[in-house]
């Protein structure tokens, strides 16, 4: 019974959540105050550890949210159930987007987005920047990692990634 | 073809090193997809940036499935979603479960500040490399321009800005090109 419901509630958040994945924080508080699967301090954990470990963050506090409610199988549910509008809403766009791609007027319209999508991207840059830099150490290192991102910035991120984690425990970030 | 297994594979490795939400996760799945597989060019990717924008569901998993389904329709989408997923799933069970200290170790968490700053620059280079793409003439950095301005100015919603810049588009495409 908890999995449907689990499944119910997050499948609302997937379908009513538009944007990132930061989006869906207000709709789980809302579930702290409906069911007791997690406190508002537990959700503040889960922010935290969704924030920094791997994975878009909307699908990591889905997973922390069901396993605090039900376990191991409360998390997939909740999961899936955050997952499934995404998948049927964007299969049946993507027909259509197919089919109209060569559309003059869908292709004008795309060309006045992009750079709208471009200046989002950046300012979403800034929102994990103003969280990443807070003193002059991290801004220094993150000016460094700019400039060697795009010197070489035919290199794998994962490179940098894994270079980040490394220089972070080197100068005890 | 694209195989399938290959689909899997390609989007587990882009969530298991995206670090935060969408737009973290924009710099390996241009490397992934664009770049090593040519799956997709940067200006598909910006476009389906753009329509997971406005559609339900986080942009993260609305731009996996974007990717499958172009590739191998319904099977694909379904793939990729579960491929983007399945890191958050397995890691965010462990750490739950089993290592709920792990994120008190001090170099655990050195290492993700460092990894969060490294995104930074990431996700600033993918603006630079993508600006060639996006942004033509006169008209793309005024759109570019006024978009930023009403983030950052006017806090409007991300719809919002999407729905500004595609009427502006479109009406100097059509009657103010001249």
């Amino acid at each position: 019974m908890i999995y449907l419901l689990l499944f119910w509630e997050f499948f609302k958040i997937g379908l009513l959540a538009i944007g990132g994945g930061l989006v869906t924080i207000p709709f789980l508080m809302e579930l702290t105050e409906h069911y007791d699967w997690f406190s508002k301090q537990q959700l503040a954990d889960m922010i935290a550890v969704s924030e920094s470990t791997p994975g878009p963050i909307g699908v990591n506090m889905a997973t922390y949210g069901g396993f605090n409610a039900a376990g191991i199988a409360g998390g997939l549910v909740a999961t899936f159930g955050l997952v499934f509008p995404s998948l049927v809403v964007i299969v049946l766009i993507s027909k259509y987007v197919m089919k109209y791609q060569s559309c003059a007027t869908f292709q004008n319209i795309l060309l006045g987005i992009r750079p709208a999508v471009l200046a989002l991207i950046l300012y979403a840059g800034c929102i994990l920047a103003e969280l990443a830099v807070t003193d002059i150490k991290s801004g220094f290192v993150c000016l460094v990692s700019f400039a060697l991102v795009h010197h070489w910035h035919k290199l794998h991120p994962i490179i940098f990634i894994l270079g980040g984690a490394v220089v972070g425990i080197l100068f005890e970030l | 073809m694209v195989g399938y297994w290959n689909l899997f594979w390609t989007f587990f490795k882009i969530g298991l090193f995206t670090f935060g939400g969408g737009a973290a996760m924009l710099p390996m799945l241009r490397s992934e997809v664009v770049e090593k597989n040519r799956w997709a060019t940067d200006e598909e990717l910006l476009d389906y940036y753009s329509i997971g924008q406005c559609t339900p569901g986080i942009i993260a998993i609305n731009t996996a499935t974007f990717v499958g389904y172009k590739l191998r329709g319904v099977t694909g989408a379904v793939l990729t979603t579960f491929g983007v997923v399945a890191p958050s799933v397995v890691i965010i069970t462990l750490i739950a479960s089993v290592l709920q200290n792990f994120m008190h170790n001090p170099y655990v968490s050195q290492a993700f500040v460092g990894i969060r700053i490294v995104v930074v620059a990431l996700v600033a280079e993918a603006v630079v490399e993508l600006w060639k793409k996006g942004v033509h003439g006169r008209i793309g950095l005024f759109i570019f321009a006024l978009s930023l301005c009403s983030l950052v100015f006017f806090s409007l919603s991300p719809i919002a800005v999407i729905l500004i810049a595609s009427t502006t588009g479109l009406v100097y495409l059509k009657w103010g090109r001249k």
